[in-house]
């Protein structure tokens, strides 16, 4: 996407100051957001922050305390379990069903169903279509359940924290799948505590703490509406010979200097005698976001 | 748009596929719920074939008012020999012949008379004690009919618990094992509702049981020469509505459990009272009135009487009728408040 003004499109789905009370928590506490057709709406934000119990009322499992979810703007009726997709972030299957069975049992409780081979071939599911879908690894599980979610050709896919406990190979490739998704033009609904992810996979963000959302937009317009410098980290050692003289934050065994002025900066380094063997100079993330928002770190 | 009902056919169909699918797939629970019945049907039949047990039943038709006492008869005063008050002779032999008790004392007549089965040992050691006891001697009468083995009593007793286990526990925990592994909530994101899924547990598990036990009822058969006077449909019927009042009972119990421990809990709470009141191993004549009733609300109960008309004594629909829609009943019952309880997801 370039930067061209947004033509105005209808949102697919809506929430409206919705708030989820539990006995002891306000688990939401009044959010709304619209997600525009075709688009990848990101929730982010630490565990517990609310994304799932947010995500879960928009799914319409949850009924919200108050506040309201417009689907094509109606409210949610009887029939919008058939159109939409979800994968939970933890979802058991029937043991000793293999991949292709658990698609067909799927597939045969909705009237419209995508066809097994399309499936089969946007979620990767060729090498293990006919094994016991309790003998699959992380990966192949997350990719089979991405299919039960596609298995109704979904208006909009919901994917509550995918790939959380995945390793880094199946993380991306994982991630590959949903772009192959979003390019077939699926609206998307998305939570995640990776800012990677929500960076990589989203159009528009809405940053989750507390039960609110203290940001929103795409992830790309939010660093620069919030940052103009960028981070050096190095050693620790080697950023305390500044001795005041640059303001320098440690953080375990480096430490991150924050500075629009790159080259002023490494001329101050070099003139105390700082080695740049290990300098990393690197943009602003929406985990530096996340810190600066609410001063805690997205993952603690 | 397609049709409702038909499409919420396809969704039954296709759940009811997907459980009976893991349900045969899954060898060792399979294979122990055809291996179970039949070794503790063997193994009752052995045990029971030999003497030994200290306990009797005697049915006594006795003057009205009076006690059952050695005033009465000085055999009324044997130890370690029950004796209860039964009003109609007819009723009281025929349990005589089915080894329900052991003995028959009518002291109403004079002289007194007394029936025994003579297949049973217990009877026939009954009488040398009734001759011991001394008092009015007392005639023994000729009890006609078919006498029947304690094997051949027993075995409707235990195919029926058996039943009951396989019922409660199979159902119950693999619904509360969806709930607490998430699958529940999964299906929940899926058009399929409760009702649906909730009968395609119920006739996948039925198909399997009436399956199973149909099988095992044949090995009886064939091994302990076990004893079928009625009609196979007749107690078929009686299998399949017993079958699914049980299964319908362990859908309840899981209807919100998301703990195996909590529902393990409740299940035996029912199932143990089942297997010692309903009259599986020992018949609860002369047990207190309340107890009685009791039983008639347990589902144990009718099929394990039904069953025993049916094969010992040849009885037609007409005379397990009650047994027949006391079950229907339940079944009905369980199921709606099963379905009305009932919660996808953890609270």
């Amino acid at each position: 996407m370039t930067g061209q003004p947004p033509t105005p499109k209808p949102a697919v789905l809506e929430s409206r100051e919705l708030v989820k009370l539990y006995p002891k928590v306000r688990a939401v506490d009044g959010i709304s957001f619209a997600v525009t057709e075709g688009t990848c709406f990101g929730l982010l934000g630490p565990n517990g922050a609310g994304k799932s119990t947010t995500i879960e009322m928009m799914e319409g499992l949850l009924p919200p305390t108050s506040g309201q979810v417009l689907f094509r703007g109606a409210p949610l009726g009887q029939r919008y379990r058939e159109r939409v997709g979800i994968q939970f972030q933890t979802t058991a299957l029937q043991e000793f069903l293999t991949t292709r069975e658990n698609l067909r049992f799927f597939g045969s409780l909705y009237p419209r169903q995508r066809p097994l081979e399309e499936l089969v071939a946007l979620c990767r599911l060729e090498e293990f279509l006919d094994r016991d879908a309790g003998k699959l690894s992380g990966g192949q599980r997350q990719r089979l359940l991405l299919a039960i979610a596609l298995v109704n050709d979904p208006e909009v896919l919901f994917l509550d924290e995918p790939t959380t406990g995945l390793d880094p190979q199946a993380r991306r490739n994982f991630w590959d799948l949903v772009q192959g998704v979003k390019a077939r033009g699926k609206t998307i609904v998305l939570t995640t505590h990776y800012m990677d992810e929500a960076y990589l996979l989203c159009d528009e963000i809405a940053i989750v703490d507390h039960g609110r959302i203290i940001a929103q937009g795409s992830p790309a317009a939010l660093l620069r509406e919030h940052f103009d410098d960028s981070v050096l980290e190095l050693p620790a050692p080697e950023a305390r010979k500044l001795e005041g003289g640059l303001q320098y934050k440690e953080k375990g065994d480096h430490a991150e200097i924050h500075t629009a002025d790159i080259n002023g900066t490494i001329a101050r380094l070099l003139a105390v005698g700082a080695s740049l063997a290990h300098l990393r100079i690197r943009p602003r993330t929406l985990e530096d976001l996340f810190l600066e928002l609410t001063g805690r770190e997205l993952r603690a | 748009m397609s049709n409702p009902i038909l499409a919420s056919w396809r969704r039954l169909r296709a759940a009811t596929w997907a459980r009976s699918l893991e349900f045969v797939r899954d060898r060792s629970t399979l294979g122990w719920n055809i291996a179970f019945p039949v070794l503790l049907v063997l193994g009752l039949a052995y045990v029971f074939s030999g003497p030994g047990q200290p306990m009797f039943k005697v049915a006594v038709l006795a003057p009205p008012g009076a006690a059952l006492d050695a005033g009465l008869h000085p055999f009324l005063g044997t130890p370690q020999v029950q004796f209860y008050r039964e009003e109609q002779q007819p009723v009281a032999l025929h349990k005589v012949q089915l080894q329900r008790i052991d003995m028959l004392l009518d002291l109403t007549a004079t002289p007194g008379r007394y029936w025994i089965n003579e297949q049973s040992p217990k009877g026939k050691l009954l009488e040398q004690l009734l001759r011991g006891a001394g008092g009015a001697p007392l005639q023994q009468e000729a009890t006609q009919g078919a006498q029947v083995r304690y094997v051949d009593w027993v075995t409707p007793g235990v195919l029926g618990m058996n039943m009951m286990f396989s019922c409660l526990f199979g159902i119950g925990y693999v619904i509360v094992r969806y709930r607490k592994s998430g699958y529940l909530k999964r299906l929940n994101a899926t058009p399929l509702r409760a009702s649906e899924f909730l009968l395609a547990q119920l006739l996948s598990r039925l198909a399997l049981i009436v399956l199973v036990n149909g099988a095992v009822f044949v090995a009886c058969r064939l091994l302990l020469k076990v004893r079928m006077e009625g009609s196979y449909l007749d107690l078929l019927l009686l299998v399949t509505l017993a079958a699914s009042s049980m299964i319908a009972l362990g859908l309840l119990v899981s209807a919100r459990i998301a703990s195996e421990e909590l529902a393990g809990g409740i299940l035996n709470v029912l199932a143990t009272p089942m297997m010692v009141i309903c009259g599986v191993f020992f018949s609860i004549d002369g047990s207190p009135h309340a107890l009685q009733l009791v039983a008639q609300l347990l589902p144990l109960t009718h099929l394990v009487n039904g069953a025993r008309a049916i094969m010992l004594d040849g009885a037609g629909l007409a005379q397990i009728a009650p047994d027949l829609m006391a079950l229907a009943a339940m079944s009905a019952v369980y199921l709606f408040l099963g379905a009305a309880l009932f919660r996808w997801r953890q609270a």
